[in-house]
């Protein structure tokens, strides 16, 4: 069962992919350039579809996902929270 | 074990310039919003018409007007519509239309209306499109190659599955096709802002990613010159939000999947410009959904691949609209959207392959003939794209 997905060993963020994920959650991730699965603690409730943290990030971090910039850290993140608009912005326009 | 697509053929419409269509459309074609009323009174006497209502056509100027005029010709031209009837408020513009539309060698009559009103109009129309739909009731469809088929593509109300999902879906399908000779493109300028430079390591020569960097800088600097805040909630919009995205960087990442891993962009065109020989061409255009598919009609695309996350539920009048979805929240909720499912993906219960594979299966017998779930709901969004204010 895949709760998660990763595309690059590289990216800061996943991809929950299953409806209700809550707070305390075991996850099973999948990263699927190098086809792997790692196991996960999800440290918010996180809708289908919203990324979670996989490396803590702080404010001022690149945020890296498909292995490329996609943003800037606002707020600190923790390992396994919810990363969305609340603590990424855009580094364009 | 993926498609062996080296024989593939389909059955389409042969039309006088040569291009092959995959519907046989009779439209009434409105060159101003004023005609908008004939065109629809037409369609409604005449069975098996299709009036294409828009707002726009009055007092537009320079290049807006010459847009106006590629887009209107474009759709009529395109290969997917066997005649047309042009109704404008007056005779000078109307001609204009029909004189570009004639140049393919199809049927297309054209009517002013001032000095005859909107009955004589109407009577004189219906006259032309009851010839018109009869004539195209007796076409047949006859055996087409790959490399006669134009498909584009442009992703919409997207979230993080049409990255993982969706979109790479295209990819691989796209990546099939590209060797067999087909013409395929995309576009949506602002939504490769942060992915740019992937797409300009992918163009074919140095001058086809001058003219790519050209089209791409245009967009950033007619945004930069009227935006008020940072685009969230535009570009990203707020479903895109909804659905988990939250830069136009990581929207743009997932947008480019749509372009595959092996195709090169062989070449770059304006909005609603006809591609000129086979291969993956770049469209400068907006990212609105209805805005961009009317524009690939115009350029001459038969059917387009519609990627969608949270659900974006887009047709076009005579194009019909494929879409792929891979969000299991979406296949739950609104299905009857959906043509082809690929949200096994994100599950591991199918490969990349087998996804381009279902995707291409879908795009032949909609080709050869059968409805999208678009066409049967009705759905015909019909959007002009505007440059600037009219005069």
């Amino acid at each position: 069962m895949i709760d998660f997905v990763v595309h690059d060993e590289g990216d800061s963020v996943g991809v929950v992919v299953v409806e209700g994920v809550m707070t305390g959650d075991k996850l099973t991730g999948w990263i699927m350039d190098q086809d792997m699965e790692i196991e996960f603690t999800a440290a918010s409730d996180i809708p289908i579809g919203h990324k979670l943290a996989i490396k803590p990030m702080k404010t001022g971090d690149t945020v890296i996902k498909y292995g490329v910039d996609i943003g800037k850290v606002v707020a600190d993140i923790g390992k396994g929270e919810h990363a969305h608009v609340q603590n990424i912005k855009t580094k364009r326009w | 074990m993926s498609m062996d697509l080296s024989n593939t053929s389909f059955l389409g419409y042969r039309r006088e310039n040569g291009r092959v269509g995959v519907r046989n459309h009779v439209i009434l074609l409105p060159v101003d919003d004023l005609a908008n009323a004939a065109c629809e009174a037409v369609a409604n006497n005449i069975k098996g018409t299709m009036a294409l209502p828009h707002p726009y056509g009055r007092l537009q100027f320079g290049e807006d007007l010459e847009l106006h005029f590629r887009t209107l010709i474009g759709t009529g031209a395109n290969p997917n519509v066997a005649a047309v009837v042009v109704i404008g408020i007056e005779s000078g513009w109307t001609e204009r239309v029909v004189n570009g539309i004639a140049a393919t060698g199809k049927p297309v009559t054209g009517f002013g209306i001032e000095q005859h009103g909107d009955h004589e109009t109407i009577m004189k129309a219906s006259r032309v499109a009851k010839e018109y739909v009869q004539m195209a009731s007796e076409l047949r469809r006859e055996e087409a190659s790959l490399s006669e088929l134009w498909v584009s593509t442009k992703c919409g109300e997207s979230d993080t599955t049409s990255g993982c999902g969706s979109n790479p879906t295209v990819g691989n399908a796209f990546d099939k096709m590209y060797p067999h000779g087909a013409t395929l493109l995309f576009g949506e300028t602002s939504e490769i802002t942060g992915g740019e430079h992937l797409v300009a390591e992918r163009c074919r020569s140095d001058e086809v990613r001058e003219r790519f960097m050209f089209m791409f800088n245009r967009y950033q600097d007619m945004i930069n010159r009227y935006k008020t805040s940072d685009l969230s909630e535009s570009q990203p919009t707020k479903g895109n939000i909804e659905g988990g995205l939250t830069t136009i960087e990581e929207k743009a990442l997932g947008n480019i999947q749509k372009i595959g891993k092996k195709c090169m962009v062989d070449g770059v065109l304006d909005k609603a410009e006809a591609p000129t020989s086979p291969g993956l061409w770049f469209m400068d255009s907006s990212s609105a959904a209805a805005e961009m598919v009317t524009l690939c009609a115009a350029a001459g695309f038969v059917v387009h691949f519609f990627p969608t996350g949270q659900g974006n539920i887009i047709g076009n009048p005579i194009v019909p609209v494929v879409k792929i979805c891979a969000n299991p929240r979406t296949m739950r909720t609104m299905s009857e959207h959906v043509d082809v499912d690929v949200s096994g993906l994100l599950r591991k219960e199918m490969t990349p392959d087998q996804a381009g594979d279902a995707l291409l299966d879908s795009m032949l017998k909609t080709a050869n003939g059968r409805l999208t779930s678009a066409e049967a709901l009705g759905h015909r969004e019909f959007v002009l794209t505007r440059l600037y204010e009219s005069a």
